[in-house]
């Protein structure tokens, strides 16, 4: 059902009649002056400007050393009443050593709808980005399927630093790989659709808490 | 409706002025368009090379547009390659035709849909519901929107003329007729409407086999696409379902991967104000056990190539649906959405609506007038539209006529003197004109006119200022000449909302015009 396809180019290439020819290749067409990150910071400036905004837009930070991650999360997922845990299948089993919350392996043979009756969800992530407090999921093992980061109301996020932690868009866009399904992540859902107040979560993750664990 | 233009639309004027008097929506979008004003120019100002990502921005979609022919060959070898299928719908119809054509080859009678101008500016879901297929919006504006019967007002906030009693009573009224109800009780918080919302909505996402969607970007060297949302809706149409059909303008190519690093910047902090937006997907084909597996683009023309036939106008292709223009314009803030009869509204829907449809139809003729040449537009818009050098190249056309593209032929139009559509144009600008805090609201508007009127006026042009008494050269700005010029009437003296005004009362968008 590509009938068109030739009309479409062909309609273009005449639109484009008076444009004189040119073969300058893409990587000379235009420069690129403007930043590859806004001022400079140490690491752990970059890390505190991470989770500022990830605050500035509600996500809730927790910060840990390794050794403490199981407990934290354990904590967290206490303190949330969860009873049920999506878990991706290449998430470090050590994350969850602590929890007694029962555990949901990623699969593909879950439906919708059993998805739907999980409280949390607890993954990795491929990458953050401090200037605009955003996690990057990239769907790796330890990250499971798009849809478990989506249906569940409760998300809890893993970010190691300094190590995961980029300063600007640029450069998380360098680390990523385009053909992985990828998704951004900047606070919990949010919509402003009644007289422009923000109200947190439509319809994905209406908490979302991130934990920044440092060192091995 | 296949080219999108509202039937029995009014001209801008008319429309303009019934949406003057409307008190909710003006204090509506009174309030919405100076909150994210203020609030973007915060988030702009947190970036100190906003100008050189402007002028990239600019540069990356010129340079694409140049060698559309080229990205578009390349876009389709990836997305192929990847897994999906391509398909080119050279006009509305066709576009309708194919979607129609995917959906029944599942075998489903309802998609979910994530918001997508392109899919609006089709009419998408008419041509599906003519075949017995549902489309259920699932944004929460669109959902007020689709629930109260009503069009949408503006491009990111389709509902702000809708304030919260409003939308909490279309909800307590039609949910119900649509699927799950809302909740005994419900209240005007915002926080109770989102929640109703989401157990509406959920309930459809879940069960939903195939999703409809726009996209932000398409990235011609990987096959990328980008949608870039707020509240989840997205995430839901293009990872639960088994089949994604999405519909893309050919304008929304950039070529790489890396070109991405100027719009996930720009394209935030310009429409909602965000350092970024809550959620941005990205997908390239189809992944094994995640996500649709059957992935199709249709890749839509629908007057973008006629477009980019105008040396001129083909500027507004640059275009990435931020709404800026709209948030700064000062008779946007007036007029309202509804008024420019397109599901593109304010400045950039005034220079493209009238190219991607023609400026024969009164509605079309009359929006590039709907516009005080303030410069503001131009100011703000991420990749350095300049709107109101188009807005007067279109001026020029309505009157004098000329050589334009339609449906890919050259075909000269007749000057529209003294037709229907220069009377409706002529009746914008008084309207433009006659509404003084329009044009106050804009300081700028005399250097900005000054810039175009030497270039435009005189030759051909001149016919119609000498019958029209017009000045050629208004070295003032408009407001003052426009009151210098009405012989002492004050224009807050003036017939309100023009000349031609048309009956105050109910907006347009009260009337059932889907069809
Ligand atoms: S014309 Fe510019 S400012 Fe207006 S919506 Fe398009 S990109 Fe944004």
């Amino acid at each position: 059902m590509s009938g068109s396809r030739d009309l479409i180019l062909a309609r273009v290439r005449r639109a484009l009649a008076d444009v004189p020819p040119d073969d300058t290749p893409y990587d000379q067409a235009f420069a690129r002056p403007y930043l590859r990150e806004h001022g400079h910071r140490s690491v752990a400036g970059t890390v505190d400007l991470l989770a500022e905004n990830l605050a500035d837009y509600r996500a809730l930070v927790h910060r840990c050393a390794a050794g403490e991650l199981a407990a934290t999360i354990a904590r967290l997922l206490d303190e949330r009443g969860s009873t049920a845990v999506s878990v991706p299948t290449g998430l470090d089993p050590g994350w969850l050593a602590a929890t007694e919350v029962a555990q949901v392996p990623d699969s593909a043979a879950n439906t919708p709808d059993e998805l739907d009756r999980v409280d949390s969800v607890v993954t990795a992530c491929a990458v953050a980005i401090a200037e605009t407090g955003t996690i990057v999921l990239d769907g790796s093992p330890d990250q499971g399927r798009r849809r478990i980061t989506l249906v569940p109301d409760h998300h809890i996020c893993v970010v190691r630093v300094p190590d995961q932690v980029v300063t600007s868009v640029p450069q998380g866009l360098e680390r990523l790989d385009p053909a992985r399904p990828l998704t951004w992540i900047s606070g919990p859902s949010a919509t402003s659709d009644i007289e422009l107040d923000r109200v947190e979560g439509v319809h994905g993750p209406r908490t979302l808490e991130v934990v920044l664990v440092s060192g091995e | 409706m296949s080219g999108g233009t509202y039937l029995g639309m009014p001209a801008f004027p008319k429309a303009a002025h019934e949406a003057v008097h409307n008190q909710t929506l003006r204090g509506n979008l009174r309030h919405a368009t100076h909150t994210i004003r203020a609030k973007r120019a915060k988030a702009v100002a947190e970036v100190s090379d906003w100008a050189e990502l402007r002028e990239a921005g600019k540069q990356i979609k010129d340079h694409t547009l140049r060698h559309l022919d080229r990205y578009l060959v390349q876009l389709e070898e990836s997305v192929t390659a990847a897994g999906g299928t391509v398909h080119w719908a050279a006009d509305a119809d066709e576009a309708n035709r194919i979607v129609t054509y995917l959906v029944k080859a599942t075998g489903e009678s309802e998609v979910v849909k994530v918001k997508s101008m392109a899919t609006q500016e089709i009419g998408l879901n008419e041509a599906l519901e003519a075949e017995g297929i549902h489309a259920y919006e699932t944004d929460l504006a669109e959902l007020i929107v689709q629930l109260g019967k009503d069009r949408p007002s503006h491009i990111l906030v389709p509902a702000i003329h809708r304030n919260r009693g409003e939308i909490r009573d279309i909800f307590a009224r039609e949910m119900s007729e649509w699927g799950r109800p809302a909740p005994e009780g419900l209240t005007d918080t915002p926080a109770e409407l989102a929640d109703a919302a989401r157990l509406h909505l959920r309930e459809k996402f879940l069960r939903a086999k195939v999703g409809v969607s726009g996209a932000n970007f398409m990235v011609a060297e990987t096959g990328t696409l980008v949608v870039v949302e707020s509240e989840g809706n997205g995430r839901m149409c293009l990872t639960l379902p088994e089949t994604l059909i999405s519909v893309v303008g050919i304008e929304k190519i950039v070529p790489t991967w890396q070109d991405l690093e100027v719009f996930l910047q720009t394209l935030p902090r310009s429409s909602t104000a965000e350092r970024m937006n809550p959620y941005t997907s990205t997908w390239t084909g189809t992944t094994d056990e995640d996500g649709p597996q059957d992935f199709h683009l249709v890749l839509i023309d629908n007057g973008r190539t006629d477009t980019l036939a105008d040396e001129v106008g083909r500027q507004a292709l640059r275009c990435i649906r931020c709404s800026a223009c709209l948030n700064v314009c000062p008779v946007y803030e007036r007029a309202g959405g509804h008024a420019y009869g397109s599901v593109y509204p304010g400045p950039i829907g005034a220079i493209l609506s009238p190219q991607l449809r023609g400026t024969q139809s009164e509605i079309d003729a009359s929006l590039p007038y709907a516009s005080s040449l303030c410069g503001a537009c131009y100011d703000v818009c991420p990749v350095a539209i300049d709107i109101p050098e188009v807005l007067v190249h279109l001026r020029e056309r309505v009157v004098q006529g000329g050589t334009v593209t339609r449906e890919g032929a050259k075909v000269v139009l007749k000057p529209a003197k003294g037709h229907a559509a220069e009377r409706a144009a002529m009746r914008a600008a008084r309207w433009a004109f006659s509404h003084p805090g329009a044009l106050r609201t804009g300081q700028r508007v005399a250097s900005r006119t000054r810039r175009f009127h030497p270039r435009t006026l005189p030759g051909p042009g001149k016919a119609w200022s000498e019958t029209r008494s017009l000045p050629a050269v208004p070295a003032e700005p408009f407001r003052d000449w426009w009151q210098r010029t009405r012989s002492g009437q004050r224009p807050q003296d003036g017939p309100q909302g023009g000349p031609q005004g048309g009956p105050p009362g109910g907006l347009p968008g009260g009337k059932d015009t889907s069809k």
